[in-house]
């Protein structure tokens, strides 16, 4: 932390709260054991602020904010658990589950995904939404992992894990809004790529189970994310 | 003038089988054809998913056989990992595939046909029910409740679920036994057996009130097939095929479930998506053949445990040769849980049976792989082709309610052209087709009739395609 950083002090949901000037306000309330809801934000990476699910209500502030990507200000006023709030994350998630085929019974990442455990604890019932129900290609060229594009949420954890931390730049965001898919180098085969390292960190910090380790049967798939705040930190040690 | 009864449709819950029975101008019936007209497409479905998923994928198939497709896949999964899977594993997956029959077996028994058996054929639909059942024999709905029960409670106490457990996975299952489990399940066996054994003996008891249906309901020489250990014994997981001729000779043993495709031919007919397999060297339709418990119990030289073979030496004395009524699938149920049962404890004693070792590990190492075993209604097959990165690119299945298609047919038929006389729809004979479709425990009447009859819908159209009759029930 450098020395000149400030303080400065505000309230979330009516508890009021110090903080770093540098943080964020899902950072804040996290460090004060208020639940905000994140799929694409996860320690150690920057934020995108890609999912919405973080969204929360400023005071004075017309639109709902990411709290992954907001910085906090002197005096801000947050509600994390209004109704509008949890009305907009039911319907995000809604739209997440009929985007792609995400078909808990039979996913390898049954029982431990993120976008599951989400949907049950913000209390989402049903999909109003019509279902896209994808037919996209699964990628098993790898040796060791598999890529399943039916259940990426386009959360670019991958991608930024892969960039950030691995320095491989293998994954990337190809195409726009809906069409927007996940590709490995220059849209190879995931086994025919060059960079990458088989680290497998990409598919560790995958919320879901798009990205998955070969020879898993359903529900067995269960990641482990505890190593990048590590690796983050040894970085910036090193620096 | 021809004429045409149509029955639809014949369930609930897969609701889109009917039957329909064309008469001569005599009114005579000429033939009678049991559609399924439903198609799933689970083929289809699972096409470029990783082989590894198809265990699960496949049991959702059914919700009342799940483990027996999760079994049959697993099966063909593990030759194409083909490696050597733990004797241990082998072993739980054998105890889950009987339990799993035990509860399937009591679900048809006590819940869909025990009110036809207890209160007769011709009761009031209203009362023709496992509720019926429960005010005049409760000790009998009880025993049914019990048994089912203990076949769902192993099944959670191995697999963690009672339905859909995803504990069966390619190369062996994803954990082992644990000793307070075992204790469990040895804990529950004696109520169990003794269930089972009351069971038999009033069935026995009864039995002679339906000499008439066991007359009628699907008695006809047909070959029967079924899975067989190597000394000949009942085994529902391995083994190699075995078929028998209605006299009861060996036609063809030792048959290697791998090569289904040289013996075994699927013929396709417009009136229905099941497709109809038969015995290739008899071919079509003669190469007609029954399969599940009755052709288990037809096709063994014992079953392999102590009580399970007195009451299958006092079965096979019903008739000379093989059994030949499909009205003996119910008795033939019996007598296979209380195998399960036995089976199950034998099973349990094995020394390794807590071993850890349970699961080979395993990429794809060969391209195809075939699975099968024995399902409760019979011989299940499950047939994959994968790419060389493991994806899915093609299957086959034959279930069990497939192979007895032929037979399903010819039973309907039979009993329709001793109650269906004139242009009159008769409610007696509408509730033996029901029951005769019944004595196979089709998939599709799955938990139909556990709240009440099959809803039906029959019309007698003549030529021209008017309706002539119609009754509506459901
Ligand atoms: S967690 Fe903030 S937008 Fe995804």
């Amino acid at each position: 932390m450098s020395p000149t950083v400030r303080v400065k002090t505000l309230t979330i949901d009516g508890q009021a709260v110090g903080a770093r000037e540098d943080q964020t306000i899902m950072q804040v309330a996290r460090e004060n054991n208020i639940f905000v809801p994140a799929l694409c934000a996860i320690e150690g990476l920057t934020p995108v602020g890609a999912c919405r699910l973080c969204i929360v209500e400023v005071k004075g502030v017309n639109k709902l904010l990411p709290a992954c990507a907001t910085r906090i200000e002197e005096g801000m006023e947050v509600t994390t658990n209004s109704e509008r709030v949890a009305n907009y994350r039911r319907t995000i998630l809604e739209m997440l589950f009929s985007e792609g085929n995400h078909i808990c019974s039979v996913c390898v990442s049954n029982g431990h995904c993120e976008l599951q455990t989400l949907a049950k604890k913000l209390g989402m019932t049903h999909v109003r939404v019509p279902y896209r129900s994808t037919m996209r290609r699964v990628d098993a060229s790898h040796e060791r992992f598999i890529a399943d594009p039916n259940r990426c949420i386009l959360c670019t954890r991958c991608v930024r894990v892969c960039d950030e931390i691995e320095g491989a730049h293998t994954w990337d965001v190809m195409g726009r809004g809906i069409n927007s898919r996940i590709i490995t180098d220059l849209s190879q085969p995931w086994g025919d790529s060059d960079s990458c390292t088989s680290c497998g960190k990409c598919v560790n910090v995958c919320p879901t189970g798009a990205l998955f380790e070969k020879g898993k049967a359903v529900s067995e798939m269960s990641k482990r994310q505890e190593f990048l705040p590590y690796l983050t930190l040894m970085r910036e040690g090193k620096k | 003038m021809t004429q045409k009864i149509v029955i639809d449709p014949i369930t609930r819950i897969e609701g889109h089988a009917k039957i329909t029975i064309e008469m001569d101008d005599q009114g005579f019936v000429r033939d009678a054809h049991f559609h399924i007209t439903q198609f799933r497409g689970f083929e289809k479905l699972v096409e470029g998913r990783p082989f590894h998923e198809m265990p699960s994928l496949m049991a959702r198939i059914c919700g009342i056989c799940p483990v027996s497709h999760l079994v049959a896949s697993a099966r063909a999964c593990d030759m194409i990992l083909a490696v050597h899977v733990p004797e241990t594993a082998i072993n739980l997956r054998r105890i889950l595939n009987l339990a799993q029959l035990i509860q399937s077996h009591a679900l048809s028994f006590f819940y869909l046909s025990s009110p036809d058996l207890l209160l007769g054929m011709d009761a009031d639909v209203a009362k023709r029910n496992i509720f019926g059942v429960i005010q005049s024999n409760p000790q009998l709905a009880r025993d049914g409740i019990r048994l089912r029960q203990f076949g769902q409670q192993v099944i959670e106490w191995l697999a963690g679920k009672r339905i859909h457990p995803a504990w069966v996975v390619p190369g062996g299952v994803s954990a082992p036994l644990s000793a307070e489990n075992r204790e469990k399940i040895l804990a529950a066996i004696p109520e169990a057996l003794a269930t089972i054994q009351r069971t038999l003996d009033w069935y026995k008891g009864v039995l002679d009130n339906f000499r008439e249906e066991a007359r009628l309901f699907g008695n006809m020489p047909t070959m029967f097939m079924g899975l067989v250990s190597p000394d000949g014994e009942l085994e529902h997981l391995r083994g190699k095929l075995r078929i028998v001729d209605a006299v009861g000779n060996i036609v063809a043993d030792g048959l290697e479930p791998e090569h289904y495709q040289d013996y075994l031919g699927e013929a396709a007919e417009s009136w229905t998506y099941l497709k109809s397999p038969y015995y290739k060297p008899m071919g079509y339709p003669n190469g007609m053949y029954r399969v599940g418990p009755l052709a288990r119990l037809n096709i063994i030289n014992r079953c392999g445990t102590p009580y399970a073979d007195q009451e299958w030496a006092e079965f096979r004395q019903l008739e000379r040769g093989a059994v030949l009524s499909s009205f003996h699938y119910h008795y033939s149920r019996l007598i296979e849980i209380l195998y399960g049962i036995e089976r199950i404890e034998q099973i349990l004693n094995h020394p390794d049976i807590l071993s850890k070792k349970v699961r080979a590990f395993a990429g794809p190492n060969k391209l195809e792989g075939i699975g099968m075993s024995e399902a409760p209604r019979g011989t299940l097959m499950h047939h994959y082709k994968i790419d060389e990165n493991g994806l899915v690119q093609w299957v086959n299945l034959i279930i069990a309610t497939g192979h007895n298609n032929l037979a399903m047919n010819r039973s309907v038929l039979q009993v329709a052209k001793h109650y269906v006389k004139g242009e009159k729809i008769q409610e007696g004979m509408l509730n033996r087709v029901e029951a005769v479709i019944r004595t196979y425990d089709p998939c599709l009447s799955c938990s139909t009739h556990a709240a009440g009859q099959m809803p039906l819908n029959i019309e007698l159209i003549n030529s021209g395609g008017e309706v002539i009759d119609q009754v509506i029930r459901g």
